[in-house]
C-alpha cells in the first residue's frame, strides 16, 4: 500500500483508511486518535478516543467525563483494522505522543503531533521512532528560531524580579504544559517562594501534581499574598483581572518571544523565549537522525523547512493541514 | 557585550520611565569604566563609530546561509539586524566575552577594506542578543527610546544612593566638555574631583517656571514682579564664548547643527537665554514652520531662505567674562538691555506694562501675534537658578482650545495602566463620517479611566490585535495648545498637546464638532 492510501487530509483531519481512524479530528468521528491534550488536537464528542492515559484524564478535566463514549488507553501495540498503532513520548506536554501507524505492507507512518527534544522536567522526553514517513510540525520552521536555554530564561524572569521587587510579575502561559513548565524552571532557577496561579491553570496544576510533579507552594493569584510571581493565561491579560495588579511588569513565555515585533505586538515588557516546541536545530537534527524517506509537514512555517529538505534532498511536501493553531493557549 | 545586550532589551521593552531610570541606574552602578562610559555614549548620541552599511550585512548573511532560506527568515522577522542576529551560525570558537569597548575600538579603528573581516568574527563569538546589540551600534540605530536628559537623570539617581549625591542640573553644566568614555564623570559621581569643563562655551543649567492660576496670582503684590510674553517656539541658551558657538536646547542638548543661519549672528561674547523662532519681516512664523527645521544634519539653502532662524531674549547668564546669574532679575534686564548683539536676528522681549493683575489679564486675553502662548512672570530680585523653583517664575498660559471629539479606538496602556483601556484616538465629523483627528493619553483622573475602560469593553465593535473599535457613542472634550497642518495624519490636521479635558457622558455623538470647525481654529 502507498502511504498515501495510508494516512491523507480530510476536512475532519488526518485520516487513516486501513485503520477507519482519525488523529486528532477537528470535528467528532467514530474513531480518534489523540496527540496530546491541547485544545485544538483534543476536542470533545468523538464517539471513541484512544490516546495516552494521561491526555486522556486531561480531556475529562477539560471536558468533563462524558468527552467521550468509548476510552482507550494505549499501551505497547494495538492492531486498529488493518494497521498496527504504538504511542510513543514526544516532549511537549504530560501526556503527550507520537503515534507510529504500520500497516501489514507498506511504508511504517509517524505522526509526531507536536514535540520537543530539549529537557522537560514536567512531561517524558521525546523517543525517536524508526519510520518510513515523518510527519512533523513546523511551528518554528526558519533558522531565526534557536531557543535559548530555558533555565537562562528563567534566570532573566528572576533578574527582573530582583530589579523590580515592588512590581508584581504576571507570566502569560497557556494552561497545559507551558505553566507548569514556567514554574518547574522558576524553580530549578532558584525561586522558592510561593508563585500564584491564575483559576484556570488549577485544574491542570493540580493534575500535574498529583501525577508526581513537584511545582512547589502554589497560592490562588485572587489572594497571592506576597507571592510577587504571578501565572495567568495570556487572554487574562486583556480582561479586567489584572487591574487588581499594581504597576505590573506583563512577561509572556512563548518561542514567539524570539522574534521583537511579536512581543511588542502583544505588549510584553518581558519576553522570555520558552517553548515546548522544537527549534529549528532540533527540528532539522530530528529529521537527519530518523531519516525518513520522506517528510511530511502539517503546520507552521512549512516554507523554510520544505527549503532545508530540497537542500539536503529529503523528498518533503506540505499537507496543509488547517484548524491547529501556531502555539495554543 | 552581554551586560550591554541586556540593557539594550530592556530599554526597547520597557515604556514607563521610572522603570528606565531603575534599569539604566543598576546597570551604571554594575558595569565597569569604561564598557558604562561608551554604554552611555551610545545612548546618548555621542560615538562616532563607522557606519556599517546593510548591504555589507547582507553580503556576510549570504556568504553563511541560503539566499531563499534568509529570504523568508527576514520576511518574518522584518528587521535585518535582527534577522541576521539570530540567524548567525552558532559560535564555533570560545574565548573570552567581546565587550562593549571591544566592538567600539573595532568600529572606529577598523580600516574600510578589514571591516568586513573584523564584523564577521566577532559575530562568531557571540550569542544572539549580543549580536543584535552589536549590529545596532555598528548601523546606528539603538531604538530603544531614549533621551540624553532621561540617561543623565538616571546618573543623578545613581549618586543619590551615595555620599557624593549630584543633581542632573550639576551634570548638565559640565556634559558638553566631556567625552566618552566619561570616566572622569563616573568617577566624580562616585565622590573624586569634578572634572574640569574642558570645552568652551559649555551649557548652563536652565531656569524653568511653574504654572500659576489668577486666584494665586491675586496674593502676590504686581510691583514684585515684571511680566512677559511666552513666545511659542523653542527655549533655547545661546553661549558665544572664546571663539566657540552654541546653540542648546532647555535640556542641553547641542541643537546648532540645524541652525547655522543663527550661529552666524552669534557676534558677542556670552550666555543668553531665549525662544528660538522663525521669523519673516519681522513677523513671527507658527510653530510648525520652526519644526521643519529641527532635527535635520543639513539644512538647505531654500530652508534657510524660506524659514530664517531668529533668537529673542528673554535674559542674560553670562557677559563678556562676567557670571551674571546671582544677580536680581531687574539687574540682568538691565545689562541685557545695555548689551549690543549687533544683529538684526537677535532681540529683546519686551516688557509688557502693567500695574495691576486685571492690566496682565487684559493683555493675556488679546495678544499681539498668533505664537504668544501667554505670558511670564517673573520676580524682579530673583537670581538665575537651575531648574525649576516654585515661586520665581510663574507660565500663565493662554486657555486651552477646546473640541468636542467621538471616541474611535482604544489601546491599552502599561506598567500602571497594564489592563486599562487608556490610549485614545478620537475623531470628528466629516460629512457623515467620523475622521480620526488624534490621540489622548490623559486628561482623565483614576476614576474616570475606570469609566472609560468600562464603556472601552461594553462597546468593541473590532478588534485590530491590541487595538479595539468602539461604536460611536461617546463624546469627549479635548484640550489643546494648537494646531498644525500635517500630511502625516488623515484629516490633514495635528493637534498639540491634546488631553482629555472632560468626558461628556451627556452628549450625544451626533452633536461632536465638525472637521469645519477644527479648520477654523488654524
Amino acid at each position: 500500500m502507498r502511504a498515501e492510501d495510508i494516512l491523507y487530509p480530510t476536512e475532519m483531519g488526518l485520516y487513516c483508511a486501513p485503520g477507519d481512524f482519525y488523529i486528532d479530528p477537528l470535528r467528532p468521528v467514530p474513531r480518534a486518535l489523540v496527540t496530546h491534550g491541547h485544545a485544538d488536537h483534543a476536542r470533545p464528542g468523538n464517539a471513541a478516543v484512544m490516546a495516552t492515559r494521561q491526555t486522556l484524564e486531561i480531556m475529562a478535566i477539560r471536558y468533563g467525563e462524558d468527552f467521550t463514549a468509548s476510552r482507550q488507553i494505549a499501551e505497547g501495540t494495538t492492531r486498529l483494522g488493518g494497521v498496527t498503532v504504538s504511542f510513543h513520548p514526544a516532549g511537549h506536554v504530560l501526556g503527550s505522543a507520537q503515534i507510529l501507524i504500520t500497516p501489514d505492507n507498506g511504508p511504517r507512518i509517524l505522526v509526531s503531533g507536536d514535540y520537543c527534544r530539549a529537557p522537560n522536567p514536567v512531561c517524558l522526553p521525546f523517543e525517536p521512532v524508526a519510520c518510513d514517513i515523518f510527519i512533523t510540525e513546523a511551528t518554528f520552521g526558519l533558522p531565526v528560531f534557536r531557543h535559548p536555554d530555558p533555565i537562562a530564561e528563567a534566570a532573566r524572569l528572576l533578574a527582573s524580579m530582583a530589579e523590580f521587587p515592588d512590581r508584581p510579575h504576571l507570566v502569560g502561559a497557556y494552561a497545559l504544559g507551558k505553566a507548569q513548565r514556567v514554574i518547574a524552571l522558576a524553580r530549578a532557577a532558584g525561586h522558592h517562594a510561593p508563585i500564584a496561579i491564575h483559576g484556570a491553570l488549577k485544574r491542570l496544576c493540580d493534575y500535574h501534581v498529583e501525577q508526581g510533579i513537584d511545582l512547589g507552594p502554589l497560592v490562588s493569584a485572587t489572594d497571592p499574598g506576597d507571592a510577587q510571581l504571578i501565572l495567568a493565561p495570556p487572554s487574562a491579560f486583556a480582561s479586567p483581572w489584572v487591574q487588581r495588579f499594581r504597576d505590573p511588569v506583563i512577561a509572556y513565555a512563548s518561542g514567539w518571544m524570539t522574534v521583537r515585533a511579536r512581543a511588542r505586538q502583544r505588549g510584553v515588557e518581558l519576553p522570555l523565549v520558552i517553548s515546548d516546541h522544537v527549534d529549528w536545530p532540533q527540528l532539522t537534527a530530528t529529521i537527519t537522525e530518523l531519516a525518513p524517506q520522506e517528510v511530511w509537514i502539517t503546520h507552521g512555517t512549512e516554507d523554510g523547512l520544505l527549503r532545508w529538505c530540497e537542500i539536503q534532498g529529503i523528498a518533503a511536501r506540505p499537507l496543509r493541514l488547517v484548524g491547529y493553531e501556531d502555539e495554543p493557549e | 557585550m552581554k551586560a550591554f545586550a541586556r540593557l539594550l532589551e530592556r530599554l526597547a521593552f520597557t515604556a514607563g520611565r521610572n522603570a528606565k531610570l531603575t534599569i539604566l541606574a543598576h546597570y551604571f552602578a554594575a558595569t565597569p569604566d569604561p564598557d558604562r562610559g561608551w554604554a552611555l555614549a551610545a545612548l546618548t548620541g555621542g560615538l562616532d563609530l563607522r557606519q556599517v552599511s546593510p548591504s555589507l550585512l547582507r553580503r556576510l548573511a549570504g556568504e553563511r546561509m541560503d539566499a531563499q532560506l534568509f529570504a523568508l527568515s527576514y520576511d518574518f522577522v522584518g528587521d535585518l539586524a535582527e534577522t541576521i542576529s539570530l540567524i548567525w551560525p552558532e559560535a564555533t570558537t570560545s574565548g573570552p566575552e567581546v565587550t562593549l569597548s571591544d566592538a567600539v575600538a573595532l568600529l572606529r579603528d577598523t580600516g574600510k577594506l578589514a571591516l568586513p573581516a573584523a564584523i564577521a568574527q566577532v559575530l562568531d563569538r557571540m550569542t544572539p542578543p549580543e549580536r543584535l546589540a552589536f549590529l545596532k551600534l555598528a548601523t546606528g540605530n539603538m531604538r530603544v527610546g531614549l533621551s540624553a536628559r532621561l540617561a543623565r537623570v538616571a546618573l543623578a539617581q545613581g549618586s543619590a544612593a551615595q555620599d557624593s549625591a549630584r543633581s542632573v542640573e550639576e551634570i548638565e553644566e559640565i556634559w558638553h566638555g566631556l567625552t566618552p568614555p566619561y570616566t572622569a564623570l563616573f568617577d566624580w559621581l562616585a565622590g573624586g574631583a569634578r572634572p574640569e569643563a574642558a570645552a568652551a562655551a559649555p551649557f548652563r543649567p536652565v531656569m524653568l517656571s511653574t504654572p500659576i492660576t489668577p486666584s494665586e496670582l491675586a496674593a502676590l503684590d504686581p510691583a514684585d514682579y515684571i511680566a512677559e510674553w511666552k513666545w511659542d517656539g523653542i527655549r533655547v541658551q545661546a553661549v558665544s564664548e572664546g571663539g566657540m558657538r552654541r546653540l542648546y536646547s532647555r535640556t542641553g542638548e547641542d541643537i546648532g547643527a540645524a541652525f547655522p543661519d543663527l550661529l552666524d549672528a552669534l557676534n558677542f561674547e556670552g550666555a543668553v537665554d531665549g525662544e528660538l523662532l522663525i521669523r519673516r519681516d519681522g513677523d513671527v512664523a507658527p510653530f510648525a514652520d520652526l519644526q521643519k527645521r529641527l532635527g535635520r544634519k543639513l539644512v538647505s539653502k531654500a530652508m534657510l531662505q524660506s524659514h530664517p532662524a531668529s533668537l529673542r531674549l528673554y535674559d542674560i547668564l553670562t557677559w563678556q567674562g562676567e557670571d551674571l546669574r546671582a544677580l536680581p532679575l531687574q539687574d540682568r534686564r538691565a545689562r541685557l538691555q545695555a548689551a549690543d548683539f549687533d544683529s538684526d536676528r537677535i532681540d529683546l522681549s519686551p516688557l509688557l506694562p502693567f500695574t495691576t493683575w486685571q492690566d496682565l489679564t487684559t493683555l493675556r486675553a488679546a495678544p499681539p501675534a498668533q505664537v504668544i502662548e501667554g505670558v511670564m512672570i517673573k520676580r524682579r530680585t530673583a537670581p538665575y537658578v537651575a531648574g525649576r523653583p516654585r515661586g520665581p517664575w510663574f507660565k500663565w498660559k493662554r486657555d486651552p482650545m477646546v473640541i468636542d471629539a467621538v471616541l474611535l479606538y482604544a489601546q491599552s496602556g502599561h506598567g500602571k495602566r497594564s489592563g486599562f483601556y487608556s490610549d485614545f484616538t478620537f475623531g470628528v465629523w466629516d460629512g457623515p463620517d467620523l475622521v480620526p483627528v488624534g490621540k489622548a493619553y490623559f486628561g482623565f483622573t483614576d476614576e474616570e479611566l475606570k469609566e472609560l475602560d468600562r464603556f472601552v469593553r461594553k462597546n468593541t465593535t473590532q478588534r485590530y490585535g491590541p487595538v479595539r473599535q468602539l461604536a460611536p457613542l461617546l463624546v469627549v472634550e479635548v484640550a489643546f495648545e494648537g494646531l498644525n497642518l500635517s500630511t502625516r495624519h488623515k484629516a490633514g490636521l495635528a493637534m498639540r498637546f491634546p488631553r482629555i479635558s472632560r468626558i461628556r457622558w451627556d452628549k450625544p455623538a451626533a452633536e461632536a464638532d465638525h472637521l469645519d470647525t477644527l479648520r477654523t481654529m488654524l
